[in-house]
């Protein structure tokens, strides 16, 4: 993913 | 639903059905301002001209094709799958209780939501040993098969009546074998009456500790002066570090308000924590909007500057010294509460009731002297189960507002008892602790995007 980077899927 | 917000020089997207949490470039950020589901094969053409004017054509292609697999993934609006257990929002057992061990208190703090002790009863009194044992009692009976039970002591000052304190702690340990049940004891304190035999049992007996005081000197002594008018900074900060000193690893909070009068709230916080405190609160006020020091949405600006202020202080402070935690940025981007806590907050009225001196039931201690929500009395041996059931289904899926905001998987609903206290219903949210609520929240989101970055840079170096 070059424009969105994810930190962390709501258990 | 998703929310995005810029902070700290961050662009971030939070996928609010998912809880995902995602940081964007500029592109992203205004592409998602003109498409949503259900997405096109290739990004529409009027939008492509439109964006064109400011990005490589290439790009926002690319850019739409991210957005689109995180969607076929279910990271980017995806659907609510929560409003299904929110069937599961019924009754429970009760399984905390707050007592009001003194209805007096050795304080008059301004801002007291329990007028100085009195709770609007106008009279004070301490609770006795024998309503104290029917209580624990009632918590008993009325926890079903929960094994862990919370009592906590509070007031009032619940040091004026210590005796109580001491003899309520060793009934209900008395009960835990014979009823398989475990008791964990809190306390809140203003700290004046504490000595070494009182901080001694209270760092054996109690599982957390609440000390309050507001931050710097001349901020706790405006609002919280002694019964005979002097400032009660310099008489408590001592015996808080003695007892947090002698306290272990056991949990304990400093725990202060602020007011108009302290808007600049991110230097108490610091204060404490130079005072050696390292577990910290400080919650905005709740006050009746004529008193001079109530916070209004005029100063909603320069609150919301603050927290951004204080999300930058506490970053400093532990790249260059050390531990800090702010009870206000906790947040738990990896598990955090199920899902019924998620819904429904505390659990005030249902799971969670305060007792008063004279044995009055009310939904929890902000509500006591509210005659429409007392739910029964013990010595009467009556339970009003149809204002439990209210407060069992109030949850984010039956207050209109809170359904459509972006933050209710992590707010909960607010806080029943302000709702009616500002709006006249538990289901109407305050809107203006909504709005602290929400930028709160942006800046603990802050907080770990840049925890991720710092250890996602890291990771690299080392690789």
């Amino acid at each position: 993913m070059k424009h969105i980077k994810t930190i962390n899927a709501l258990t | 639903m998703i929310h995005k917000f810029k902070l700290g020089g961050y662009n971030i997207l939070l996928d609010v059905n998912s809880g995902g949490v995602h940081i964007v470039d500029n592109l992203t950020y205004d592409l998602l301002d003109n498409v949503q589901p259900p997405f096109e094969e290739k990004c529409p053409q009027d939008v492509l001209t439109k964006l064109s004017k400011v990005y490589k054509v290439e790009d926002i292609k690319e850019c739409y094709d991210e957005i689109v697999l995180l969607y076929e993934q279910g990271v980017l609006y995806s659907s609510d799958d929560y409003e299904q257990y929110s069937l599961k929002a019924i009754s429970s057992p009760v399984k905390a209780m707050c007592l009001l061990i003194a209805q007096d208190c050795n304080m008059r703090c301004k801002y007291c939501f329990a007028e100085t002790g009195e709770y609007g009863l106008g009279k004070r009194m301490l609770m006795s040993l024998e309503t104290a044992k029917k209580a624990i009692d009632f918590l008993v009976e009325k926890s079903a098969n929960r094994k862990n039970l919370e009592v906590d002591f509070f007031g009032g000052e619940p040091l004026l009546n210590f005796d109580v304190v001491k003899k309520t702690v060793e009934y209900a340990r008395s009960l835990e074998k014979k009823f398989d049940k475990n008791f964990r004891f809190t306390i809140t304190t203003n700290g004046l009456l504490l000595d070494d035999d009182k901080i001694d049992f209270i760092n054996k007996e109690m599982y957390n500790v609440v000390l309050s005081i507001d931050g710097r000197k001349e901020v706790n002594d405006r609002m919280r002066p002694l019964a005979g008018g002097q400032g009660s900074y310099d008489k408590i900060t001592k015996k808080y570090a003695d007892l947090v000193s002698k306290r272990g690893d056991k949990d304990y909070y400093v725990r202060g308000t602020y007011t108009k009068y302290n808007l600049d709230f991110s230097n108490d916080v610091m204060h404490l924590r130079d005072l050696g405190f390292e577990q910290i609160s400080v919650e905005p006020v709740v006050a009746d909007k004529s008193t001079p020091y109530a916070l209004s949405a005029t100063d909603l600006p320069q609150i919301f500057e603050e927290y951004e202020k204080l999300a930058d202080k506490i970053l400093k402070y532990k790249k260059e010294k050390g531990f800090i935690n702010f009870f206000h940025f906790m947040l738990d981007l990896d598990q955090g509460p199920c899902a019924i806590k998620r819904l429904r907050g505390c659990g005030s009225g249902n799971e969670y009731v305060a007792v008063s001196p004279e044995g009055d039931i009310y939904p929890c201690h902000q509500f006591v002297g509210i005659e429409e929500y007392k739910m029964g009395n013990l010595d009467e041996h009556t339970f009003n189960y149809d204002i439990k059931n209210e407060f069992a289904a109030a949850h984010v899926y039956t207050k209109s507002d809170c359904k459509k905001c972006w933050a209710k998987f992590y707010c909960s609903g607010g806080c029943n008892a302000n709702n009616y206290i500002y709006c006249g219903d538990i289901h109407k949210p305050h809107k203006l602790s909504c709005e602290i609520q929400k930028k709160r929240l942006e800046c603990a989101i802050m907080l770990k995007a840049i925890e991720f970055e710092s250890k996602h840079q890291n990771d690299e170096e080392n690789s």
